[in-house]
């Protein structure tokens, strides 16, 4: 698949003070978060931020909090102004539009998804899913018609004469979804949408977008600060720490070959066998006695359930078109499955 | 001898003191100290260095009545100016306040009756408060003080409409620029702790008794500061995620009020017209001393002649008046906050 670039952010720096620009120097020169506070009493938000975001993906923009993922996202449509550096959307640079441009943007390249729903509480769920054809200017038929659409696409059907206040959690963040989606852009922003649900109901809505997704294929960028989250989702992890990328890359590659003690402290953490796939842990193929065949991003967990736990067995790994790619011995699953460090080790090493 | 002399001679001012001395008229203490009949002065005399005080050691400082004089004389030479500028900008709403009179004094009791009441029902969509309603404009019928009544009425209704005309904007502005915001609270709050009767003085001066818009601007002046206090606040806490999203979906700032902030500080803004409307109630009864007809003509007649009963029977009609405005538009205004949270 040939990819090309929807987003990038090339060099980008966010220094939040009132004299931002002057103090950018030093943070050029390598001065910390702790020091430029100390010292000229300015925030660190974002450092030298190099992304780009293929059309199509999923980008997944991981950290904790402070660590400036949500400054981050707020970049791409300017809804915070950069210190220094470049937004590139479809090739534009954002930083030279003129207010009216950027506002045309917003309307027509971008929609956005909010941690708290953001939806009108005075309007009802068919005119909230509606809201960004009502800031074009479309006649109030055709708004309602692509509204009512989408919210049957999200599982609202039925619903579009109810308030927010009547709706839940969930389904609240599902008329967030219909309304970023009625927007047609190509470009969805994701700001933690989902951590204010709970537990079942945000793998609902993870399942939802990734079925969209499939269909839809627009170019996600999503905020979280949950690896399990993030790990489903991406095509493409950022790991952000104090304002900076410490790691990016395929999930896959980041969860094998973690470059900095953070990120290990992360993945240690997690469950695996769900998240790792057999692609990752394969060896190059090699004739010889198969147990039998598997898929290429079959997750570990589905085939220590195949195998019924027997570590002798061999498979052959298939992609896509059924051609072998490679082998994939149950021993080094299982040597796969534990982490360089435990988490009880990175437990004490830094907490 | 006078305390201060010793100032004068230190600064080296005797001689431009001397030479512009005065032979004004005497105040009543020097006077009698020329008569000899001055109190003793008791203990240690130090007077605090008042104008009057440092008048005596020196002939070129005025004395207070002077100052007050000029303050008069000041606002006196300042008047053509200003009523050239004044008169034309509100001569409007002289008008409003004459023809709502004339109309609410010309139709028909039961056309008004009728016509208030329909406007309760559909503000309100309330069956209590319209009873309410009814029966405090029956009471006002039955006792004879229909007319009175009304006419405090259609005086409340002009300036609440005028203060929110103005109001509403001017919160809005001064939410919007922080700068706009910390030069009209002092305003506000002046507007808001000068006693009401200060209002009338510079007003009395500047437009003929006997037009309305003396009384008209004393009322709005007054009433107008919760409408702008509580729409600067109502708008300065409408949701920041929804704004944001609003910015998101590539909103102009025009929509965003429209279709986000004004909606969402709507409560807030109806709770400040409520305000609004309660003290025009107040102040309508103080400026009947400026000819604002109404009950408070009436309560202004039994304190002048002390007729007990006509003072007694207007201030019971007054707060039914205002029972009656403070439960239509509270009733009004929780109709507003149901249909945006309904459950």
């Amino acid at each position: 698949m040939t990819q090309t670039t929807k987003v990038s952010l090339r060099g980008l720096y966010k220094i939040f003070g009132h004299d931002d620009k002057s103090v950018l120097p030093h943070v050029k020169d390598g001065m910390g978060k702790e020091e430029l506070l100390t010292t000229h009493k300015h925030v660190l938000g974002l450092q030298d931020i190099n992304v780009e975001m293929q059309a199509g993906e999923i980008t997944v923009v991981m950290g904790l909090s402070g660590s400036g993922k949500s400054t981050l996202i707020r970049h791409l449509n300017r809804l915070i102004e950069p210190t220094d550096g470049e937004i590139l959307v479809d090739g534009v640079d954002v930083m030279n539009l003129s207010t009216t441009d950027l506002r045309k943007m917003r309307q027509d390249k971008m929609s956005m998804v909010f941690q708290k729903f953001a939806l009108l509480p005075h309007r009802t769920v068919l005119q909230n899913a509606a809201m960004a054809l009502d800031v074009k200017g479309l006649p109030t038929q055709e708004q309602e018609r692509e509204a009512k659409t989408w919210l049957a696409r999200v599982g609202l059907g039925g619903f579009e004469n109810h308030y927010p206040a009547q709706l839940s959690g969930g389904m609240q963040q599902r008329v967030g979804i219909a309304r970023a989606l009625t927007s047609n852009s190509d470009i969805m922003l994701m700001d933690e949408a989902f951590s204010a649900l709970d537990p079942l109901i945000r793998t609902d809505m993870q399942n939802l977008l990734l079925e969209l997704q499939v269909e839809l294929k627009k170019t996600i960028i999503f905020i979280t600060h949950d690896l399990d989250e993030a790990l489903k989702l991406a095509d493409h992890l950022v790991i952000l720490k104090d304002g900076a990328v410490v790691q990016q890359g395929e999930p896959q590659s980041i969860l094998m070959n973690p470059t900095d003690p953070y990120i290990e402290d992360f993945v240690s953490d997690i469950n695996r066998a769900r998240v790792l796939r057999v692609r990752s842990v394969m060896q190059p193929f090699s004739e010889g006695k198969f147990a039998g065949d598997v898929q290429e991003n079959d997750t570990l967990e589905s085939l220590i359930a195949a195998s019924g736990g027997d570590t002798a067995l061999r498979y052959r790994v298939l992609d896509g078109n059924n051609n072998a790619v490679g082998t994939l011995d149950m021993r080094d699953l299982v040597k796969a499955l534990v982490p360089r460090i435990s988490s009880s080790e990175a437990g004490t090493r830094y907490h | 001898m006078a305390t201060y002399d010793w100032l004068f001679n230190v600064l080296g001012l005797r001689k431009w003191c001397d030479a512009g001395a005065s032979d004004g008229p005497m105040s009543m203490a020097q006077l009698l100290a020329k008569t000899g009949n001055a109190a003793p002065q008791s203990g240690v005399n130090f007077a605090f260095p008042s104008l009057d005080e440092l008048n005596k050691a020196c002939g070129q400082i005025s004395q207070t009545r002077d100052v007050v004089k000029g303050l008069e004389n000041g606002f006196l030479a300042v008047r053509p100016a200003l009523r050239t500028v004044l008169d034309p900008i509100t001569q409007p709403l002289s008008w409003m306040l004459d023809g709502t009179l004339y109309l609410f004094m010309t139709a028909p009791w039961f056309l008004i009756m009728a016509l208030i009441l329909v406007a309760v029902w559909f503000s309100t969509r309330s069956l209590s408060v319209l009873l309410f309603n009814a029966f405090c404009l029956s009471f006002f019928a039955f006792v004879d003080h229909f007319e009175p009544a009304m006419q405090t009425f259609a005086v409340i209704l002009v300036c609440t409409i005028i203060s929110a005309l103005f109001g509403i904007p001017i919160g809005i502005a001064m939410s919007k620029y922080n700068r706009l915001q910390k030069a009209i609270i002092p305003v506000l709050d002046l507007l808001q702790t000068l006693p009401t009767f200060v209002y009338l003085i510079p007003l009395i001066f500047l437009f003929p008794i006997g037009e309305s818009r003396l009384y008209g601007i004393a009322i709005i002046l007054y009433a107008i500061v919760p409408v702008i206090r509580l729409t600067d606040l109502g708008v300065r806490l409408v949701d920041k995620d929804v704004v944001e999203a609003g910015n998101a979906f590539g909103m102009s700032p025009g929509q965003k009020l429209t279709k986000v902030e004004l909606p969402l500080a709507l409560p807030n803004i109806m709770a400040g017209l409520n305000q609004t409307i309660m003290m025009s109630l107040a102040m309508v009864v103080i400026a009947s001393m400026v000819t604002a007809p109404g009950l408070g003509v009436l309560v202004l007649r039994g304190i002048r002649n002390l007729e007990l009963g006509v003072g007694l029977m207007a201030g019971v009609c007054i707060v039914l008046l205002a029972v009656m405005l403070d439960r239509t538009s509270k009733a009004a205004l929780s109709r507003i906050d149901r249909t945006k949270n309904e459950m």
